[in-house]
C-alpha cells in the first residue's frame, strides 16, 4: 500500500476507516477535529455510506456510537479532553454495558492548553472506567493502534479508549496502510438485557468488568504495545509514555545515552514490566505527557528507598507539555537553547478577525452596559471568548460549554442585575438550551445574547446545528416572542443595536438577543468557492 | 542528511502550504519527514509556526530541539525573530521583509531589519514585491520557499513536481504562477548571496 503523509488525527481516521467502522460520531474540538473531517472527505466513507455527520455535543455523540455498537457495527467517537467530561456519564456506563460491535473512544488531550481551559489527562478516565487504553507515540502507531483497537474491543466486549495529545494530533508523518476490513453485519446483542443497567443487572455486569481486569493487565504485558528495551547503562531506567518516548529517543540518539527504556502505549500498565525495569536499574525517570499518573503509582504513599523522578519529584515541571529540551534537562544535560528572543519582538496573541460579527456585537453591548458598570457578562467557549482581550474587555467568565447561560442565572438569583450571557450559536445547541429552560421556567431576569455566525468558528467552520433554528428553539423553550430580539451586527447599525440591547437589559425577565451575521471566514471561503466554479 | 526548519508567520499567511510543498518533495525523494502544525485558537491572527524535519534516517521527535534548527523560514520579519532560541549558531534566518501589522505595539521596521541583518546568516527578501511581479502577492509564500530552496537539500525538480501535485486542482494558471514564484525567490536569494 502507498505511504501517506498524515497528521496523527488523520492517521487515526484512516485506521478507523480501514478498521471497518460504520460510523464516526463527534463534536468539533481542538485538537481532535481533523479526525472527523478526514473521514467526511474520504472516498471510502462515501462508497460505504458511513455515518459522518457532526453531533450536537460529545454526550449525544458517545450515546449514538454506543447505539451503533449495540446494533453490532463498529463505531468511532472523537472528542477533545474536556469533551469527555460532557460525555462522561455515557462513557463510564459504557464500560458496564460493554459493547457489541467494536467501540473506540478517541480523546485528544491538550497539555500546555494551546486551545483549552485545562490540561486534564484522559488516561485517568481509562483507569476510572477500567477499560483498556492505547497511547500511540507516532503517526504510524496512531494508524496501527486504531486499526487494532476495534478487534480488541470486540475481544473483551469493552470499549477501548485511545489517547493522543496535541503535538501528535497535529503533526504529520509518513504512514503505511493495511488492507481495509469489511464492515460488521447488523446484529443485535446475543443477550438482549446486556445494555439494561437496572441495578440487579448492572451489579452482574460490573462484577464481570472487575473479573476481566487481571486479563486486561496480562494482555497489556504480552500484546507487544508496551516494549522493554534493555540498555548497558543501568544507573537509570526510563519509563516513557506515548509521545514522551520520541523525546527521550531524540535526546538519547543525539547524546549516545544507553539506559534501559520501558515504552508504555497500552494500559492498564503491567506491574511485572514495571518491576522488571525497577529491578534492573538504580533509579527511574518517568516521562509522561500530562499528569504524573505512573510516577504516582510507582512512588506510592509509603516511604521506600527506590528513587522515582518525574513531574512529582520536580525533575520535570508539573504543568505544560514535554519537549526534547525538557527531557534533556531532566536527564542532566545542559540547556541547548540558542540566543534569546530579541527584545524588539512583541507578543502577537490571537484576535478576532477583521470584520468579525462578534466585534460589532461587543461594541454595542459594551456601550449598552456603560450605565451599570463592569463585571456582569458571563461568556462561553468559542471565538467570541477572545472578547476577553483588549480593546473589548467585554466578558467576565469562560468555564465550560453552556456555562454562560446558567452562571448568568445563578448571578441573577444572587441579585446581580442586569446579568448577561454571551454564547455562540453552536455552543448554545451543544449545552446552552437546557440552561435556558431553567431560566425560562423560573422567569429569571437574564439577558442571553446568542452571537450567531452560523458556524462552529474556532475549530475551522464546521456545520452548526443551530443554523436557522435559533428563533424556533428559543420560542419553543418558552421565551416570550416580544423578548426574542434579532440584531444585524454591522457598524452602520451600531446605535440601533446598542439601544435594543439596552432595552432588554432593563427588562426584568428573560430576554434572548439573536445577533446574527455569517462568520467572515466561512463567508469568504464560500465566495472563493463560487468564484472558481 | 538532516534539515530542521521552523516555518514562521501569522495565522492565515500560508506557511502550511510551504510545509506541504517541502514535505511532499521530501517524501518523493525517499526521505523521512515530520511536520508539527498549529491548529485552533492561535490561527486567529496570532503567531504561528510549524516544525518541519527532513532526514535520511528515522526521526523521533515531532518538535525540533532548541538550538539545533538549521533554518528559520519566515513570511513575516518580526515572526522570524521569535524562534531564535531554536536556531543553531550556524543556522540561517530567511524572511520576508513585509511586516504584517495587526497589533498596536508593532516595533519599528528599521529596528527589526537591523536585528535581522545583525545575524551571522540571514536573508531579507522583499517577497511581496517579487510575488507581485510574478503575478499576485498571494504567492509571496512560494517566493520565500524559493529563497530557501538552495539550502533545503531538495532538487528544484522535486519542488516543482510537488507544487504540481498540491496546486493541481487549482488550474494551470495558478501552477505556473507558483512555479515562477519559486524560481524568482531562488534567483533573489542567489543574487543577495553573491553581492
Amino acid at each position: 500500500m502507498d505511504k501517506l503523509v498524515l497528521l496523527g488525527d488523520e492517521a487515526i481516521a484512516q485506521g478507523a476507516l480501514d478498521g471497518g467502522i460504520s460510523g464516526v460520531y463527534a463534536y468539533p474540538g481542538t485538537p481532535s477535529t481533523e479526525i472527523t473531517e478526514y473521514i467526511q472527505r474520504s472516498v471510502i466513507a462515501g462508497e460505504r455510506s458511513l455515518h459522518t455527520d457532526w453531533s450536537a455535543n460529545e454526550k449525544t455523540a458517545m450515546e449514538a456510537a454506543l447505539g451503533m455498537s449495540y446494533a453490532g457495527k463498529r463505531a468511532l467517537v472523537c472528542m477533545k479532553h474536556v469533551g469527555l467530561n460532557v460525555a462522561a456519564d455515557a462513557f463510564i456506563n459504557s464500560a458496564i454495558t460493554g459493547i457489541n460491535g467494536g467501540l473506540v473512544i478517541l480523546v485528544a488531550d491538550d497539555p500546555s492548553m494551546h486551545s483549552s481551559q485545562n490540561e486534564q489527562d484522559s488516561r485517568f478516565y481509562g483507569k476510572f472506567s477500567m477499560i483498556p487504553v492505547f497511547e500511540p507515540a507516532n503517526q504510524q502507531e496512531c494508524y496501527d493502534y486504531t486499526y487494532a483497537a476495534f478487534g480488541l474491543s470486540e475481544k473483551y466486549g469493552l470499549p477501548v479508549l485511545m489517547r493522543v495529545t496535541t503535538r501528535l494530533a497535529h503533526s504529520r508523518s509518513g504512514v503505511r496502510r493495511m488492507d481495509p476490513q469489511p464492515e460488521n453485519s447488523l446484529h443485535t446483542p446475543d443477550d438482549h438485557t446486556q445494555f439494561i443497567l437496572l441495578p440487579a443487572f448492572a451489579r452482574k455486569r460490573y462484577r464481570g468488568l472487575l473479573d476481566l481486569q487481571p486479563s486486561l493487565e496480562a494482555d497489556a504485558g504480552q500484546m507487544g504495545y508496551n516494549v522493554f528495551q534493555d540498555g548497558k547503562d543501568r544507573s537509570k531506567g526510563i519509563i516513557a509514555c506515548g509521545i514522551a518516548y520520541n523525546y527521550y529517543m531524540e535526546v538519547a540518539t543525539k547524546h549516545g545515552l544507553d539506559y534501559p527504556v520501558l515504552k508504555i502505549s497500552h494500559y492498564p500498565v503491567p506491574s511485572n514490566m514495571l518491576q522488571e525495569i525497577a529491578d534492573a536499574t538504580e533509579e527511574l525517570l518517568v516521562l509522561e505527557e500530562g499528569y504524573p499518573m505512573l510516577e504516582e503509582l510507582l512512588k506510592g504513599a509509603l516511604k521506600n528507598s527506590y528513587q522515582v523522578r518525574g513531574r512529582l519529584s520536580g525533575a520535570i515541571s508539573r504543568d505544560g507539555e514535554l519537549d526534547p529540551g525538557i527531557v534533556g534537562r531532566a536527564l542532566g544535560l545542559a540547556d541547548s537553547s540558542g540566543n534569546g528572543i530579541p527584545e524588539v519582538v512583541a507578543n502577537r496573541p490571537p484576535a478576532l478577525c477583521k470584520g468579525c460579527s462578534h466585534i460589532d456585537m461587543y461594541n454595542a453591548l459594551n456601550e449598552a452596559l456603560e450605565p451599570y458598570g463592569p463585571g456582569r457578562v458571563f461568556s462561553d467557549i468559542g471565538c467570541y471568548t477572545l472578547g476577553a482581550l483588549p480593546p473589548y474587555n467585554a466578558i467576565n467568565s469562560c468555564v465550560d460549554m453552556g456555562a454562560s447561560v446558567t452562571m448568568a442565572k445563578g448571578a441573577s438569583d444572587a441579585g446581580l442585575r442586569p446579568s448577561v450571557a454571551v454564547i455562540g450559536d453552536s455552543t448554545f445547541t451543544h449545552s446552552g438550551m437546557t440552561g435556558l429552560l431553567d431560566v425560562v421556567v423560573e422567569k429569571t431576569p437574564v439577558t442571553v445574547i446568542i452571537s450567531d455566525n452560523s458556524t462552529t468558528g474556532m475549530t475551522g467552520g464546521q456545520k452548526s446545528h443551530a443554523t436557522d433554528r435559533l428563533y424556533q428553539i428559543c420560542k419553543g423553550l418558552g421565551v416570550e416572542e416580544e423578548h426574542i430580539v434579532e440584531l444585524n451586527p454591522l457598524k452602520k447599525h451600531h446605535d440601533e443595536n446598542r439601544d435594543r440591547i439596552a432595552a432588554e437589559l432593563a427588562h426584568e425577565g428573560v430576554s434572548v438577543i439573536l445577533s446574527r451575521r455569517e462568520c467572515i471566514q466561512t463567508a469568504s471561503k464560500k465566495k472563493k468557492k463560487s468564484a472558481t466554479k | 542528511m538532516k534539515k530542521d526548519i521552523i516555518l514562521a508567520g501569522v495565522g492565515g499567511q500560508g506557511i502550511l502550504s510551504i510545509a506541504a510543498v517541502i514535505g511532499m518533495a521530501a517524501i518523493d525523494s525517499d526521505l523521512y519527514v515530520k511536520q508539527a502544525e498549529v491548529h485552533g485558537m492561535s490561527q486567529r491572527g496570532g503567531a504561528v509556526q510549524s516544525h518541519l524535519r527532513i532526514s535520511d534516517r528515522p526521526i523521533y521527535s515531532d518538535l525540533i530541539p532548541a538550538g539545533s534548527c538549521d533554518m528559520i523560514l519566515s513570511v513575516e520579519p518580526m515572526e522570524s525573530l521569535r524562534y531564535i532560541p531554536f536556531l543553531d549558531k550556524e543556522g540561517w534566518l530567511i524572511t520576508n521583509s513585509k511586516p504584517f501589522r495587526n497589533i498596536d505595539n508593532y516595533p519599528d521596521e528599521q529596528e527589526l531589519f537591523d536585528e535581522i541583518r545583525g545575524m551571522s546568516n540571514s536573508l531579507l527578501i522583499d517577497a511581496d514585491r517579487i510575488a507581485s511581479e510574478v503575478g499576485s502577492r498571494k504567492v509571496s509564500n512560494i517566493v520565500m520557499l524559493g529563497a530557501s530552496a538552495g539550502s533545503l537539500g531538495l532538487t528544484m525538480d522535486s519542488l516543482e513536481s510537488s507544487i504540481n501535485g498540491i496546486f493541481g486542482r487549482k488550474g494551470e494558471e495558478i501552477i505556473r504562477m507558483n512555479i515562477d514564484a519559486l524560481h524568482a525567490g531562488k534567483r533573489e536569494a542567489e543574487a543577495q548571496l553573491i553581492s
